[in-house]
């Protein structure tokens, strides 16, 4: 876990001042932090956080598509599903690799995530019972997960910002793919429009969670903007999400279950129902009806193929000597 | 890609521009291909080895599917996706032209008109209309036993698709042509973790052993031709398997050699009774998961 080319120890250094002048230089300037500039300690901690937690997010977020893969209701849903989710192996993998040019470490961070140390998206911990709610996760949860991301292409960090760039343009492809899905569900039988009402019942809440809580209970928020590590208020980005979900909702033939729901002339946005928040605090804690499922397959995966992973690294090494 | 381009392409995610993921888009896998059977070609015949080309391909991507968020890396979790991807899409080419040359078993019995033909024989066929072989159905323990099926499937498979391309059947050919490059990175792949894991650790090694160990009996029917085989490959349509079984052998011993793995003796031949929808519970079980949805909703369109 060493970086060498980072500087941490930068305490007392006569340096510190210039090289944190120069860095509130770039970021004032809109430009990019890379890997070897020199960063404040908060910086590179809470990017790190963010970071790992985006990364963990895509990976868990694997499993609950990833339940229908071998039920998926014909070939080409199958194939639109593993690509989709094989996608999101992809994703974690470069999200990864961005957390480490910040010094971490991939497994130390799995171990976190395993080890409850590390967060991700706290709607990977709700169940998938019905085939819509393949098709809901991409309209709504990768709809919501594109309002949070696409300000991010533009964050202070480059590596991040520029995995981000890819990440988006394929999360924009699920969701339409998603909704695609829906479309054609609700094309078909009264059962099949009936599961993707009740798929939607069950998402939207939990998807308008996915920004976080309300601006004046986010305390980091001001620090990340001013990093330029946060590009927008939570608030700003649900307001964004439900202003653009509505109508697509209403293309559907969907209801979305807040009877609060109204078109705001005046303000030009829909305004919407009281959101419960201990629900999502429940959640995120771990008691949300999935959490411990979720985290005991990614371990299961860490520890039972631990020994395939010795192997390939005694194999590198044994043959690597032998090359020498 | 700038912020407001994202957007923009979110909110008119539903036009007429919309891109769709390599293989799978809207269309009939082989809308625009000229499916018409060349002269001297019984259409029965054709359909069935198509069948069993297909399955294979279909019940293999199943196996290798239900390692999707248990592999031991993401790396993993992007090439078997891959792999899976790669067969599923050859299953389906082969489905479809079964379908084409009206090869459906009993599918369209309970497959309701609006249901393609592949989706008809994937879901829609009872386990003994299956034309799969054991190798393929057979569980995996552990991913030892994942990998050495895999190089064991894929040379098989690789070694009929090569000769395939000069098939009679023009189809045939296009699907073989497209599949060797896919089975050839198929094959590399899991040779290269066989090698990891024999010549690995003591536990490794040791697993490496044991998958050996329950994947070799399965090769036992593999080069029994069928009637329909046999008749195929004298009408220069189809391989005989047993043309492909010194090559299969060569190139399996010679992995498991330089995975410094004891190299088990060959199997002796048996009756291809997978070819001939006789199954084993796993296949049953496997079928069952992979058609349930769609057989609870017949009427759905998805």
């Amino acid at each position: 876990m060493s970086a060498p080319t980072l500087d941490r120890s930068a305490t007392g250094s006569p340096d510190e001042a210039t090289l944190q002048e120069q860095f509130d230089a770039t970021i004032a300037a809109d430009r990019r932090i890379e890997p070897r500039d020199w960063m404040p300690e908060g910086y590179r901690k809470t990017l790190v956080r963010q970071v790992a937690q985006h990364a963990h997010s895509e990976i868990i977020g694997m499993q609950p598509e990833g339940d229908w893969l071998l039920a998926a209701p014909s070939l080409r849903r199958k194939a639109v599903l593993l690509a989709k989710v094989q996608d999101e192996a992809g994703h974690g993998l470069y999200l990864y690799s961005a957390a480490e040019t910040l010094g971490a470490d991939r497994a130390d961070l799995t171990d976190k995530l395993i080890e409850g140390r590390q967060k991700y998206s706290s709607i990977f911990n709700y169940p998938t019972p019905a085939y819509a709610d393949v098709g809901v996760i991409g309209w709504l949860v990768d709809g919501a997960a594109i309002c949070n991301q696409v300000p991010l292409c533009r964050s202070s960090y480059g590596p991040y910002a520029r995995a981000m760039i890819r990440v988006c343009k394929e999360e924009s492809f699920h969701q339409r793919q998603g909704y695609e899905l829906l479309m054609t569900m609700m094309r078909g039988t009264d059962e099949q429009r009936a599961m993707v009402q009740d798929a939607v019942d069950r998402w939207w809440w939990p998807s308008l969670m996915m920004f976080g809580p309300p601006d004046d209970e986010s305390p980091n928020t001001a620090q990340s903007m001013a990093w330029g590590i946060k590009r927008h208020t939570n608030d700003e980005l649900r307001q964004r999400f439900v202003d653009m979900t509505v109508p697509q909702a209403q293309a559907l033939g969907v209801t979305l279950p807040d009877p609060d729901l109204a078109w705001d002339a005046d303000s030009g946005h829909w305004r919407f129902g009281a959101i419960d928040w201990e629900e999502f605090r429940r959640v995120l804690a771990g008691d949300g009806p999935k959490n411990a499922e979720r985290i005991a397959r990614r371990r299961a995966a860490r520890d039972d193929n631990a020994w395939v992973v010795e192997a390939a690294t005694a194999y590198a090494r044994k043959h690597e000597r032998g090359a020498a | 890609m700038h912020e407001e381009t994202v957007y923009d392409a979110l909110t008119n995610a539903h036009g007429e521009a919309g891109h769709w993921a390599f293989g799978t888009g809207f269309d009939d896998p082989l809308a625009g291909v000229d499916t018409t059977v060349p002269d001297g070609i019984d259409p029965a015949d054709l359909g069935a080895y198509c069948l069993m080309l297909g399955d294979d391909a279909l019940v293999l991507a199943q196996r290798l599917t239900q390692w999707i968020t248990r592999a031991p890396e993401l790396e993993e979790e992007v090439a078997i996706g891959n792999i899976a991807l790669d067969l599923l899409g050859q299953a389906r080419l082969l489905l479809a032209r079964a379908g084409s040359v009206g090869v459906l078993g009993r599918s369209r019995e309970q497959a309701t008109a609006t249901i393609p033909d592949e989706d008809a024989l994937a879901y829609f066929r009872d386990v003994d209309e299956f034309r799969s072989t054991a190798l393929v159905a057979a569980p995996d323990a552990d991913f030892a036993q994942a990998v050495v099926r895999l190089v064991a499937a894929s040379t098989v498979r690789l070694a009929v698709f090569t000769r395939l391309r000069s098939s009679r059947d023009p189809v045939l050919a296009a699907i073989a042509a497209k599949g060797v490059h896919e089975l050839a990175y198929h094959r590399d792949h899991a040779a290269r973790w066989v090698l990891r894991l024999g010549d690995g650790t003591e536990e490794s090694h040791r697993r490496a052993r044991s998958a050996v160990e329950a994947v070799w009996p399965l090769l036992a029917d593999l080069f029994t031709a069928t009637d329909v085989e046999e008749r195929l490959a004298a009408a220069g349509v189809a391989v005989d398997p047993a043309a492909v079984r010194d090559e299969v052998r060569d190139v399996l011993t010679q992995v498991l050699e330089r995975a410094t793995l004891p190299v088990p003796a060959w199997p002796a031949g048996a009756p291809p009774r997978g070819r001939l929808g006789e199954h084993g519970p796993e296949l049953a079980e496997l079928l069952g998961i992979l058609q349930g949805l769609a057989r609870q909703h017949p009427a759905a369109t998805w």
